[in-house]
């Protein structure tokens, strides 16, 4: 090789980047500058509506204060509703989604098919908003918590299994070979094999949805899928600002403390 | 010492610290479980009622009506410019938050306020903030934009404030011994360390916010909810369905996007 190859190769300026890898770069800023001036123009910003912004929030806040505190008792009932809903639709959702899990796990399921169908059951499952599924099981079951545990209960069981189903894609080999060479069969190997290695994972990520839940719950009444929501959306189309002070401050309340216990549980646990 | 102390039986270890709180946990949970379906008082002849209800509004959705694709595919679009552009809004909004809300980098009090602010923004469900946002800013997408814009920096803000306390500390002293000021040091010393995992986190986001946008249009807030949402008022389930499968096909394709460039960021 000549010297000026050698020199060529190895240029004397020190740059972080190559000519590609900056072009490149180029390329994703400006794609990204474009995605943003096209999502922003297309979405005709009435700029009017932001002059008058603070004036409005302003005013919302006066409204808002001082809390309606006598509001508190009639609500009680309604956060023990959506705690109930949150618990019942994560519990069934911990029933349906271990078949699923291993219906939709690479190294468990059947054949190509059944791992299909698994997968679009989770897609399917995690793609629909918890709400949308409230406007759909409040079109079946009426409206009441029924609606909002089957919501909750659809929505979670996607997100639950998916994660086991991870899991079980990593379960150790090891133990599954030694069952196997005991002559278990299928069910008896999912059992003692598979389902102790991903039991940590199962415990933990159903506390954590739990926790998701309880949060997704609290709105679910604004489609009439019972809960709190019910009352904040029927106070602030009444326009009592009071009373939705005290609602979002109960919400906030219930919310932080199911997350605190889902935290401390799963620290426990895992 | 005797052999009694040494168990022969294994069992596994016990949650919670000891078994009797294993125990009172457990037994806890299990009461609330029973006293929430009591409590909750399920009238079961009105949900098998609902049975055949489902089949009959599964028969009226099929076929789904891709008919009036022209209003599905304005609602989608809408939809997803409210993803893009809120998550570029909180992209940008969430940098500095995100500094403010590192122990290792803001002042006491600094970090106080905006750890409290995100603890507060991370609580109250979209849906209740959109409410808001209509009220102040008027139905329609500007609404979903900016709920689903402080949504996104909220998030993106703990998850940057979490790495930036996790950076290795001899890149930053090795900065800072050179002379550097404040900017510099996050440039050169934080910026490198946390710049893989914000872009994938900036694209899980994106991902989430396409999720979102489609629900937030029930409120008024703009995007394709407000379309499902209206045929689901108008039992209009065969537009339903279609709105639904455009909405999971939409919702997969983001996720399937969002995977294979956090693949190829690792």
């Amino acid at each position: 090789m000549s010297e000026a190859g050698v020199a060529k190769r190895y240029p004397e300026v020190w740059r972080r980047r190559s000519p590609r890898e900056s072009a490149l770069g180029w390329l994703w800023t400006a794609t990204i500058a474009l995605a943003a001036a096209w999502s922003v123009s297309a979405l005709d910003i009435e700029w009017a509506f932001f002059a008058d912004a603070h004036v409005q929030a302003l005013d919302l806040v006066q409204r808002m204060w001082p809390p309606r505190w006598s509001y508190l008792p009639t609500i009680v009932r309604p956060l023990i509703e959506t705690l109930h809903i949150a618990t019942l639709g994560t519990a069934i959702a911990l029933v349906l989604s271990v078949p699923l899990a291993f219906l939709a796990a690479r190294n468990t399921t059947a054949n190509g098919l059944t791992w299909a169908i698994g997968r679009a059951l989770l897609v399917a499952s995690r793609s629909v908003n918890t709400v949308i599924w409230g406007l759909v099981f409040v079109a079946i079951f009426g409206p009441g918590p029924v609606a909002g545990i089957a919501a909750v209960a659809a929505r979670s069981v996607g997100f639950l299994a998916k994660l086991m189903a991870e899991a079980i894609e990593e379960a150790d080999r090891g133990q599954i070979e030694a069952v196997q060479a005991t002559g278990a069969s299928t069910a008896q190997v999912y059992l003692a094999a598979v389902l102790p290695q991903v039991m940590p994972v199962l415990i933990g990520t159903t506390i954590y949805r739990w926790d998701i839940n309880v949060r997704e719950s609290s709105v679910l009444g604004f489609v009439g899928a019972g809960g709190i929501g019910l009352y904040l959306y029927a106070s602030i189309n009444q326009f009592a600002w009071q009373q939705v002070l005290v609602v979002l401050t109960t919400i906030l309340v219930v919310v932080l403390l199911s997350e605190a216990l889902s935290a401390y549980a799963r620290a426990r646990i895992t | 010492m005797s052999a009694a102390a040494y168990p022969t039986v294994w069992r596994p270890p016990a949650l919670f610290g000891s078994r009797t709180r294993q125990r009172i946990a457990v037994s806890c949970g299990i009461a609330y479980f029973v006293w929430s379906i009591i409590d909750l008082n399920v009238d079961v002849a009105r949900m098998l009622a609902g049975f055949p209800r489902a089949l009959n509004m599964l028969g009226r959705m099929f076929p789904p009506d891709f008919g009036r694709w022209a209003l599905l595919l304005d609602g989608m679009v809408e939809s997803l410019q409210m993803a893009l552009a809120a998550t570029l809004v909180g992209a940008l909004l969430s940098v500095p938050l995100g500094l403010a809300a590192a122990r290792n980098l803001a002042p006491k009090p600094i970090y106080v306020v905006a750890r409290g602010f995100i603890v507060l923004g991370r609580t109250l469900h979209e849906v209740i903030i959109a409410i808001f946002c209509v009220k102040l800013f008027g139905f329609g997408p500007v609404a979903g934009l900016i709920t689903l814009g402080f949504a996104s920096a909220v998030f993106l803000a703990k998850m940057l404030a979490e790495d930036i306390e996790n950076v290795r500390l001899g890149p930053v002293e090795a900065i800072r011994a050179t002379g550097a000021g404040f900017g510099q040091m996050v440039t050169y010393s934080i910026v490198p360390q946390v710049l893989a995992r914000t872009v994938g986190m900036l694209i899980y986001r994106l991902d989430a916010n396409v999720r979102h946008s489609t629900v937030i249009g029930i409120v008024g807030a703009g995007g394709i909810g407000q379309t499902l949402s209206a045929s689901f008022s108008r039992y209009d389930y065969d537009f339903s369905a279609a709105i639904l499968l455009s909405i999971i096909a939409l919702v997969a394709l983001g996720e399937g996007f969002s995977d294979w460039v956090r693949r190829k960021l690792r």
